[in-house]
């Protein structure tokens, strides 16, 4: 559904996205990196437990949340990084064990 | 420019003004509400949202049973409310504690319930004094340094975002009107009808409520009444949200029913102003890290700032004009816990044009000098 329409000479990274490997260009928002990938469900709903995928892509709506080396972030504003562990499809979570 | 009329003004929509209108208009009334723009100071928009009940009315046994009564009314309230315009307040009342984090505060605390409750003329109302070994029970997420805290089944908690959204959609429901961009800057009374002079023309009404939150200090005396408020200032952190964990509503921590985590509030006295500022923040995440230590693994989502609506003494302020027939004005700190009561037990008593004898002791004229003298 997203393609990525500008060339670019950015090196090619790896990521690990729900234990797959995944090319992304250095640089470029991991949000972006994972809509390129055709991931378009990130997360689902704390509330009602549905799919959620990036809606802002600037930081604001919290929609595009996952989980990056353990934290929780928002895709949008993190720089994709070789080798960065991303965790999706979390919903809400367990505090208390 | 245009003119309405209607049989009642409300003049701010704030949780104040929408529940009195909204009241006023489930009894059959017409009633305008009128409010400013999207800019505006609007502790509605900004609260904490507990019906809250314990520690409230020492020096004032009236609000003690004021309070108790809109508590005891809001299950009912809220049922009304979400009958008629389909929005869940989600209110619940499973007791609230205040925690506190040493043997000193907790004395300080169950000394100050034991002079409430001692007050002539006090209704006492049920609250125990809950030690960290039962405490740990009820509430398995405190830390160690947590020494107790005071419990009280009449305390509970709402959506006070949604109970602002319902009120509206109750108000209009019901054929009420809501003006906003109406900000008011005079008052006159002629020929028993009151004009209302608005950035949107002139508004006129048979009654007019003064409900306008920190704007009421200004309005009051074109009536002939007084409500010297202040803004006071609180902030606010919000978590992200996570599974139910804290069955009861804290006085500075409470988990929403939507799983976010709200630490509240600070009280500042710093006029009109609703910057948030870090230093504030990080003393009251601190406070509610020590008291459940799983908050610190929490993100923080956003954090904000309102002003709340304080008079001199802390009370609310009921009145009725004697030199302006058929004025009146309501304001208080604890909007979302009396909500049920201004929606309830308020609006009959502006139909028939006179308060109760139950708040005479909220007039404004308490904090005229003269009258001590
Ligand atoms: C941080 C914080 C935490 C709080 N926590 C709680 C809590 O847990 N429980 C609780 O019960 N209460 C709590 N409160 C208090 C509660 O939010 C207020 O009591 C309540 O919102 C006051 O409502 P109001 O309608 O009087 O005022 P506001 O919400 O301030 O509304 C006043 C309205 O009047 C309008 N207005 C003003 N002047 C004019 C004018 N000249 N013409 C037209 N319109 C005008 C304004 O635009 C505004 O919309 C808290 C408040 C704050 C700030
Ligand atoms: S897409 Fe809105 S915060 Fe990332």
């Amino acid at each position: 559904m997203f393609r990525r329409t500008v060339e670019s000479t950015a090196a090619t990274i790896s990521l690990v996205v729900d234990g797959n490997e995944v090319r992304a260009r250095a640089g470029e928002s991991l949000a972006a990196a994972l809509l390129a990938e055709g991931l378009l469900s990130f997360r689902r709903s704390a509330v009602s437990g549905v799919p959620r995928g990036p809606w802002c892509l600037m930081g604001a709506c919290f929609e595009c949340l996952v989980t990056i080396d353990g934290a929780r972030q928002r895709a949008c504003m993190i720089r994709a990084v070789d080798g960065m562990h991303i965790e999706t499809g979390e919903g809400r979570r367990r505090l208390l064990p | 420019m245009k003119r309405e009329e209607s049989e009642f003004a409300v003049i701010g929509g704030g949780l104040v003004g929408a529940a009195i209108a909204w009241g006023l208009a489930r009894l059959g009334k017409q009633v305008a509400m009128l409010d400013e723009g999207d800019i505006a100071w609007r502790a509605s928009r900004g609260n904490f949202a507990l019906v809250w009940v314990q520690s409230k009315g020492l020096g004032m046994p009236a609000y003690a049973a004021w309070t108790r009564r809109s508590s005891d009314g809001w299950a009912a309230f809220a049922d009304a409310l979400g009958e008629e315009t389909a929005i869940d307040v989600a209110f619940r009342r499973p007791g609230g504690f205040a925690l506190c984090l040493s043997e000193a505060e907790l004395e300080a605390r169950a000394a100050a319930m034991h002079r409430l409750h001692n007050q002539p003329d006090m209704i006492p109302y049920p609250y125990e004094v809950v030690h960290r070994e039962r405490l740990r029970a009820l509430l398995p997420a405190i830390g160690p340094e947590v020494a107790g805290g005071i419990f009280s089944p009449l305390d509970g908690h709402c959506n006070s975002l949604r109970l602002l959204r319902a009120l509206h959609a109750g108000l209009q429901r019901r054929g009420g009107k809501y003006l906003s961009e109406h900000v008011v800057d005079r008052i006159e009374q002629r020929q028993g009808m009151f004009a209302l002079a608005t950035s949107a023309g002139e508004v006129r009404a048979a009654r007019v409520v003064l409900a306008a939150g920190n704007g009421n200090a200004r309005l009051a005396p074109m009536v002939g009444l007084a409500a010297p408020v202040r803004p006071q200032r609180g902030q606010v952190i919000v978590t992200e949200r996570v599974e139910p964990f804290l069955h009861h509503p804290m006085l500075s921590v409470r988990q929403t029913d939507e799983g976010t985590v709200m630490i509240g509030s600070s009280t500042e006295e710093v006029g009109f102003d609703d910057h948030v500022g870090a230093p504030v923040l990080a003393a009251m995440a601190a406070r509610a890290i020590r008291i459940f230590p799983c908050l610190g693994r929490l993100n923080v989502v956003r954090t904000w700032a309102a002003l709340r609506v304080m008079s001199p003494d802390g009370f609310p302020i009921y009145s009725q004009s004697m030199t302006h027939a058929g004025a009146f004005l309501a304001t208080c700190h604890s909007g979302v816990t009396l909500a049920a009561n201004h929606a309830l037990v308020l609006p009959p008593m502006l139909e028939a044009g006179s308060l109760g004898t139950e708040l005479a002791a909220f007039g404004g004229k308490r904090f005229d000098v003269s009258a001590h003298g």
